[in-house]
């Protein structure tokens, strides 16, 4: 029996994830990123990201990619990594979006494809609309590859992030795995069980129940999952444990950051 | 020794089908308990209710004295002191193991219990060197073995020093190393006043975890007794479901007797 789009997507959103787990080696490598504190990091980037986004030039935003790439060689981050994970796939997604622009926006043309004008003002357009997007997640990216989930979450918590909104990430973050893993097996078990083809309306109705009963299983989980909270003292306001610690080189890593990203808004405008 | 848990006459529904009908018992403090049943006996509902993770539908708990009640429960000078006191294991321990790091899980109990931060972090790592953990610091729970998540799920209890261990099956699903590891830093942690209450249905480890057996059967209380007063009536332990009629052929005859599996002898 060959596996339907349900169970595909289970099982690639598994394999995904898996990947993710894996991903947590690089964030163990001594590179730039990973000798910073993770609160550096997160303001850092993201003032790298706001950056990108409130450039309008796109030689600007062009050497804020450039920076990108810089960091992920300084930070051990294999390139090929970000042209498969990340460059490839923006490109794709976001040249469909841009796509329409090449030939709406009014101004000089350049050339024509099937009759239909391309302006060297839409080319300008789509172009800095995919380098923008390419270089946001390219920074995102370099977040999440050069920093453990639960720095990433202690540092948000650390930048005043409320305390319930960290708790909830980082248990969604605990209990997808668990999820994905059992619908993954659920599938495994129905395809051991399952002799010869089924109908479109038979596959429907085992995706149905399947989901109904992974739904029941995720609500039985969080009862459960509370009462241990519960169990060991929880009184509805969670505390966290905050243990960074900056150093000089921290306060010089976040002046650069602000400073590129400062200097990246200026020239940009 | 005082009853540090009494129960009258208690009965809890699940949606109106009965999982605990009409239990009295009284167990004291020190004391090394277990409670014994087959699967849907009533014996995750027991430790449920002596945690106080839920309540009668009829009849009383207290603890020390006080009734175990969801008002008394709302009030932190009752609830955090109790949090402290009893604690308890769950049989799944991806339940129990809800935070991103083996430390964060280790530390969460003191922390909701605002413990001082020196006092936590050393208390924290002292307790994960006993317990064989310390190297596994900084993993995801979900990336532990079996033994190693019901070694974090204990230690995460264990960090509060409770007067009282709760534990649901500490054992079930465990290859026999990570169960003997579990058994014996059960053995070693207790003390004169540290109770421990452990729910399982599994015989061959009674003998090393247990002073004295409750027998549950569907719901009920079927008996009461010593290790040696319940592990020999097998009468008991057949109609608890707890061992089974073993078939086998000696030569041409073929017999049946019933089958125990204990952890110091094979009985035939």
């Amino acid at each position: 029996m060959s596996r339907g789009f349900l169970e595909s997507t289970t099982v690639g959103f598994a394999r995904a994830l898996t990947r993710t787990m894996l991903s947590e080696q690089t964030a163990r490598e001594r590179g730039l990123l990973q000798a910073l504190d993770p609160r550096v990091r997160v303001v850092g980037l993201f003032a790298l990201v706001l950056a990108v986004t409130l450039s309008r030039r796109i030689g600007v935003v062009a050497a804020l990619f450039a920076t990108a790439v810089l960091i992920a060689l300084l930070s051990r981050v294999s390139l090929l990594t970000l042209a498969k994970r990340v460059w490839l796939i923006v490109l794709g997604f976001t040249g469909v979006i841009a796509l329409p622009a090449l030939f709406t926006t009014p101004g000089r043309t350049v050339t024509a494809v099937v009759g239909l004008a391309i302006t060297e003002q839409g080319l300008r357009t789509a172009s800095l609309l995919i380098l923008r997007v390419e270089t946001a997640v390219t920074f995102t990216t370099l977040l999440i590859l050069c920093t453990p989930w639960v720095q990433v979450l202690k540092a948000l918590r650390a930048l005043r992030l409320p305390k319930e909104v960290v708790m909830m990430l980082a248990m969604t973050y605990r209990y997808v795995f668990l999820l994905v893993e059992t619908a993954a097996q659920m599938f495994e078990s129905r395809r051991s069980r399952t002799v010869g083809v089924l109908k479109a309306s038979e596959q429907r109705h085992l995706a149905g129940s399947t989901a109904g009963v992974l739904l029941s299983k995720s609500v039985a989980l969080s009862n459960d999952v509370y009462s241990a909270m519960q169990s060991r003292g929880f009184r509805g306001d969670v505390q966290i444990l905050s243990d960074f610690r900056m150093t000089s080189w921290d306060y010089i890593g976040l002046l650069a950051f602000l400073l590129v990203g400062g200097l990246a808004v200026w020239m940009g405008r | 020794m005082s009853a540090l848990f009494e129960l009258r006459e208690v009965s809890f529904d699940y949606d109106g089908v009965g999982a605990l009908r009409g239990l009295s018992l009284d167990i004291s403090l020190g004391e090394r308990l277990v409670l014994l049943g087959a699967n849907g006996s009533g014996k995750s509902t027991l430790l449920r209710l002596l945690d106080a993770l839920c309540f009668p539908s009829k009849g009383l708990i207290s603890f020390d004295g006080n009734a175990l009640t969801s008002d008394r429960l709302q009030d932190d000078n009752f609830a955090l002191p109790f949090r402290r006191r009893v604690a308890l294991v769950f049989q799944n321990p991806d339940v129990q193991l809800f935070n991103p790091t083996v430390f964060d899980e280790v530390a969460f109990g003191p922390l909701q219990l605002q413990w001082p931060k020196e006092q936590l972090l050393s208390r924290v790592n002292e307790t994960m060197e006993w317990m064989g953990i310390a190297h596994l610091r900084d993993r995801p729970p979900y990336r532990l073995s079996g033994g190693e998540k019901k070694r974090v799920a204990l230690a995460s209890v264990v960090v509060l020093d409770p007067d009282v261990l709760l534990l649901d099956e500490p054992t079930a699903t465990l290859d026999p190393r990570s169960q003997s590891q579990v058994i014996d830093l059960i053995q070693e942690w207790k003390g004169s006043e540290k109770t421990v209450i452990t729910a399982t249905h599994q015989l061959e480890i009674v003998e090393d975890i247990a002073d004295r057996i409750v027998v549950l059967e569907a719901g009920l209380m079927r008996a009461n007794g010593t290790v040696a007063d319940i592990l020999y009536d097998h009468e008991l332990l057949l109609r608890a479901n707890l061992v089974h009629a073993h078939r086998h052929t000696h030569g041409s005859v073929t017999h049946s007797h019933p089958h125990l599996h204990s952890h110091s002898k094979h009985e035939h």
